[in-house]
């Protein structure tokens, strides 16, 4: 657990340490086992290299030329994109944006005010709210995509931007997260010589304990980003308006007209390898913050 | 619930905050008023759309005379129909047929794939970790429906380089989107989108082992594999039981790869997993009453898992705390 939570800078020196006793150990490199990564490796990366290449074709080169030779048409295409019904890619990319940001910071937000009450308050149902709470964590976002279509639907919400952003606020799995992490990295003495002094719980909340337990929330904001960025059934539900969909939905859409305008392929692709170079840049940054125990676990030596 | 719940409360022997005089706005009312945006949301897009799904579960519609006009159709109580016609529907069946399938295919090679790697990347004998594990876990970055549209075009004979090779070899390689083989092209998407953060997961929890552990099998001669098998795969068990349970629930409602996929192949029906069949019955037939009932069956084999779930954690995680 400790080890999760203090991932700053202890982390650096522990991996010191570590590089350190590897090098007394250091032992004969092993090729079978170091071949069988790197294979996984090449596997993994395949796909991202066979975009990279598909992207600077035209949309003849595409379907005649070697797949994995590269051409020189990669800014046409960009430009091509761009231009396709006033630059409705970029609207999707910002809508994206706006989904799994946003929705992601709220998200972090409410699971690390829960999980701090959960963990630091002693209240009457305090057992019951985290048991209920706890069950939502293997509902699935994707089965209630549907009863939440028919229910705003009543309201009328669907075919805005709310209709995606709110539902995936919710985070069972980070609100049991969060409880975790406050546990083990916000002192009560703290919380109680803060209250002597007379500050606002709201206060004590977001000015001590939140910077606390900062990176425990940058995972959890992670994990909430992805599943937002992956939840393809709840916007593809309830927008009908495709001035709002994020990229995956819209990049979907123009597969769709690809099978009768084989055009379309080639802005497919172009527009599939620009969604993923921003993630993939996010997710090398912020690496580090990757160091997943799903049950976060209390087990950790 | 409050009065069978007080006695817990005041038993626990580490009160995390502990209050003198504890007046009833500090002691109920604080706390639940920062709980209140969770509770809300939850309450709002969790609780009440099941328990929505749950009633419109049991009506139907009505048809009067010959269906015309305002009032010819009414919504009546139907009791267990909707639930006898979702399971003995043999589409539903068929989905869910094909689901456990590719649920059999993936699970396995998925978990099986992420323990070796995870458990080489451990190894002090292998080289050029760090590269291979960010490439591993790279395709995580990238939603289903994007590795869809990739690897739909990798599976295309026209555009596939793999085809290319087999047809310079003079193979004859059916195609993978052939009604035979989109079930492994459908669980090799998933299977690329999912193996690096099972790994990641299993790697975690090998890190956290104390290495004198090692030092001491090592002492008494044990080879790198024989720690692997008999200390290091029982030691991190409960993490593999936990990628298994998540991969299992997210199996039951694969969406995203076979609709990304339909525009390619003629293989994959509206049909073609339980959620596609909950969708289509929704929206394409307007027949929202017997897709609730099919959304329920659904969530409550997701539930039976969840327990599961929940008692592996509570134990786990939760054994010392209360």
């Amino acid at each position: 657990m400790t080890t999760t939570l203090t991932r700053t800078r202890p982390d650096r020196d522990l991996r010191k340490t570590e590089r350190a006793s590897a090098r007394a150990f250091r032992q004969k490199a092993s090729p079978v086992s170091t071949g069988i990564l790197i294979i996984g490796a090449i596997y993994c990366l395949f796909p991202v290299f066979w975009v990279l290449m598909a992207s600077s074709k035209d949309s003849s080169e595409l379907f005649s030329t070697f797949t994995l030779m590269p051409s020189t048409h990669l800014w046409d295409n960009i430009v091509q994109l761009s231009q396709y019904r006033d630059g409705l890619f970029w609207r999707w990319v910002l809508n994206t944006a706006i989904y799994a940001g946003v929705g992601a910071l709220a998200s972090t937000w409410i699971s690390a005010i829960s999980g701090y009450v959960l963990a630091k308050f002693e209240f009457p149902g305090k057992k019951v709210v985290f048991s209920i709470l706890l069950m939502g964590v293997l509902v699935p976002g994707v089965i209630l995509a549907i009863p939440q279509y028919f229910l705003l639907a009543e309201v009328g919400l669907t075919n805005t931007m709310w209709s995606v952003l709110l539902p995936q606020i919710i985070s069972p799995y980070g609100i049991y997260l969060a409880r975790i992490y406050a546990a083990a990295s916000v002192p009560t003495e703290v919380i109680e010589a803060s209250r002597t002094e007379g500050a606002g719980e709201l206060y004590i909340f977001n000015r001590i304990a939140l910077p606390m337990m900062g990176p425990g929330l940058v995972t959890i904001f992670l994990f909430q980003f992805v599943a937002v960025w992956n939840n393809f059934m709840l916007p593809y539900i309830m927008l009908g308006d495709d001035q709002l969909f994020p990229v995956t939905v819209g990049l979907s859409g123009l597969l769709n007209q690809g099978a009768s305008a084989p055009s379309m392929y080639t802005l497919v692709i172009t527009g599939a390898l620009l969604s993923i170079i921003p993630l993939i840049i996010l997710f090398l940054v912020l690496q580090r913050y990757w160091k997943v125990d799903l049950a976060a676990g209390a087990v950790k030596a | 619930m409050t009065v069978t719940e007080a006695p817990v409360a005041t038993r626990s022997s580490t009160p995390s905050v502990r209050r003198g005089r504890g007046t009833f706005r500090s002691r109920v009312l604080v706390p639940y008023a920062m709980l209140a945006p969770g509770i809300i949301l939850f309450v709002a897009f969790m609780a009440a759309p099941i328990f929505y799904t749950l009633f419109l579960s049991f009506q139907k519609t009505k048809v009067s005379g010959l269906g015309l006009g305002s009032g010819a159709r009414s919504t009546v109580f139907a009791g267990i129909d909707n639930y006898v016609t979702t399971l003995t529907n043999t589409e539903f069946g068929a989905s869910v047929g094909r689901v456990l399938v590719y649920g059999f295919i993936l699970i396995p090679l998925m978990l099986g794939l992420a323990l070796l790697f995870a458990l080489l990347l451990d190894s002090r004998r292998t080289r050029a970790a760090g590269f291979s594990r960010t490439a591993i876990f790279l395709p995580y970055a990238v939603p289903a429906v994007i590795s869809s549209l990739l690897w739909g075009f990798l599976y295309l004979p026209a555009v596939s380089p793999f085809y290319f090779v087999f047809d310079k070899l003079g193979w004859d390689v059916p195609s993978l989107l052939s009604s035979g083989g989109v079930t492994f092209a459908i669980a090799n998407i998933a299977l690329w989108g999912g193996v690096g953060f099972n790994m990641i997961v299993m790697y975690t929890s090998l890190k956290s082992v104390p290495s004198d552990i090692y030092e001491a099998a090592k002492l008494d001669g044990a080879s790198e594999i024989q720690i692997a098998l008999r200390i290091k795969i029982p030691i991190i068990a409960p993490a593999i039981v936990m990628t298994a349970l998540f991969s299992m629930v997210a199996t039951l409602q694969v969406f995203a790869e076979p609709t990304t996929l339909r525009p390619l192949t003629n293989s994959l029906s509206t049909s073609w997993s339980p959620l596609m069949l909950v969708y289509r019955d929704a929206f394409t037939r307007d027949d929202i009453y017997s897709a609730a009932a099919t959304s329920i069956v659904i969530a409550l084999v997701t539930f039976a898992f969840s327990f599961l779930f929940l008692r592996v954690v509570q134990k786990r995680a939760f054994g010392q705390e209360d």
